[in-house]
């Protein structure tokens, strides 16, 4: 088991360095690219501790565009501004988009062929392991709110199971949670 | 394509992309009836195989816009298309990003954040949720899932391991 709290002991060296980590973690994402942030990021990299990832990405989470891209623009904007962010999108789209392109022209139905279908749809099942995992390694950074379990069950049963719109449960159920932060914050200054 | 659809096509994309929460995948609904049926600049066939390559290769899902922009109209397409999905988001979340941290030591920022993070959580139970629901009918898919979960959690075992096996699973299965 690793530590939920390792103090973040590095940063990247330069925005090639940024280009390259998120390269990486764009080619190891086979159906999804997301469950493998908190694996590169916090744990390999050590850029952030836990509790600054789940920062970043319930920022990343709440705004438009997708997920790992906002990540990618946040990290890369942490560190070297604007010129980091482009380098870490870069990186996360270059070589992925190279190689959708180059399957696409030499092969325009690869993607419906049964065994890809039959490969992808076990690859599926491992990446919705690989996501719960990634909640179960970021779980313990509620561990001093005992509230906050309850935004984690109730967003999960929500979204999940009862298929309720993914909008209308960030705003209802983050502004119950956000005043009862708020209050609890104001308890303990 | 004329010069006008391609304006066009970005300026959908870029209004899609504002309403994309949760990723470039929640908008696909929407911009199907778009390029399908309103407009038929790929057919239905093009834009399924656009979202299967996407998935089915490695890197970010939201490339099957760029497929759905070059199907429509090549290279040029591809780079409107995915332009128009990415600029407004990305711009909107560094300028996001900035405000908050600028910010940061607001007492409704910190409850923002202390509030927004347990969701964050659940959404990704969520998510995984979602991502198996098509598997149910099969068990052994399901216990692939549950593995892998367990194994995150509790290993360090590399999860491309995990992703090779359960590819292997997946045609196993059908044979």
């Amino acid at each position: 088991m690793n530590a939920p709290n390792t103090a973040p002991t590095s940063a990247p060296a330069s925005r090639a360095r940024l280009f390259a980590v998120f390269n990486r973690l764009a080619l190891r994402g086979f159906g999804g690219v997301l469950p493998w942030a908190q694996r590169t990021l916090v744990e390999e990299e050590r850029w952030f501790t836990s509790e600054q990832f789940v920062e970043m990405l319930t920022l990343a989470q709440v705004l438009p565009g997708p997920n790992i891209a906002n990540v990618a623009l946040m990290v890369g904007d942490r560190f070297f501004g604007l010129r980091g962010a482009l380098a870490a999108l870069g990186g996360l789209l270059a070589v992925p988009f190279a190689i959708v392109m180059t399957l696409a022209l030499l092969y325009g139905s690869f993607g419906s062929h049964p065994l890809v279908v039959a490969a992808l749809r076990g690859m599926s099942a491992v990446s919705a392991g690989l996501v719960i995992g990634m909640a179960g390694k970021l779980l313990p950074t509620q561990r001093r709110n005992l509230p906050g379990w309850l935004f984690v069950a109730a967003a999960f049963a929500m979204v999940g199971p009862l298929h309720w719109p993914l909008h209308w449960v960030m705003l209802g159920l983050g502004a119950c949670s956000i005043a009862i932060a708020r209050a609890r914050g104001s308890r303990r200054p | 394509m004329s010069a006008i659809d391609l304006a066009e096509m970005f300026l959908r994309f870029a209004l899609l992309s504002l309403l994309s929460i949760g990723g470039a995948i929640t908008v696909a609904p929407e911009m199907h009836r778009f390029v399908v049926n309103e407009r038929g600049w790929i057919d239905d066939g093009q834009f399924a195989a656009s979202i299967s390559l996407a998935q089915a290769a490695p890197g970010p899902n939201l490339l099957f816009v760029t497929l759905v922009g070059w199907n429509a109209a090549g290279w040029v397409g591809a780079a409107v298309a995915t332009a128009g999905i990415m600029l407004p988001s990305s711009v909107l979340a560094l300028a996001a990003h900035r405000w908050t941290e600028r910010l940061r030591d607001r007492p409704w920022i910190q409850a923002f954040r202390a509030g927004m993070a347990p969701i964050t959580i659940g959404l990704l139970l969520a998510t995984g949720w979602i991502l198996g629901e098509t598997n149910r009918d099969h068990p052994v898919l399901v216990a692939v899932t549950a593995a892998s979960a367990a194994t995150v959690v509790a290993t360090k075992l590399n999860p491309l391991w995990l992703i090779a096996g359960g590819a292997l699973a997946g045609i196993a299965l059908t044979r």
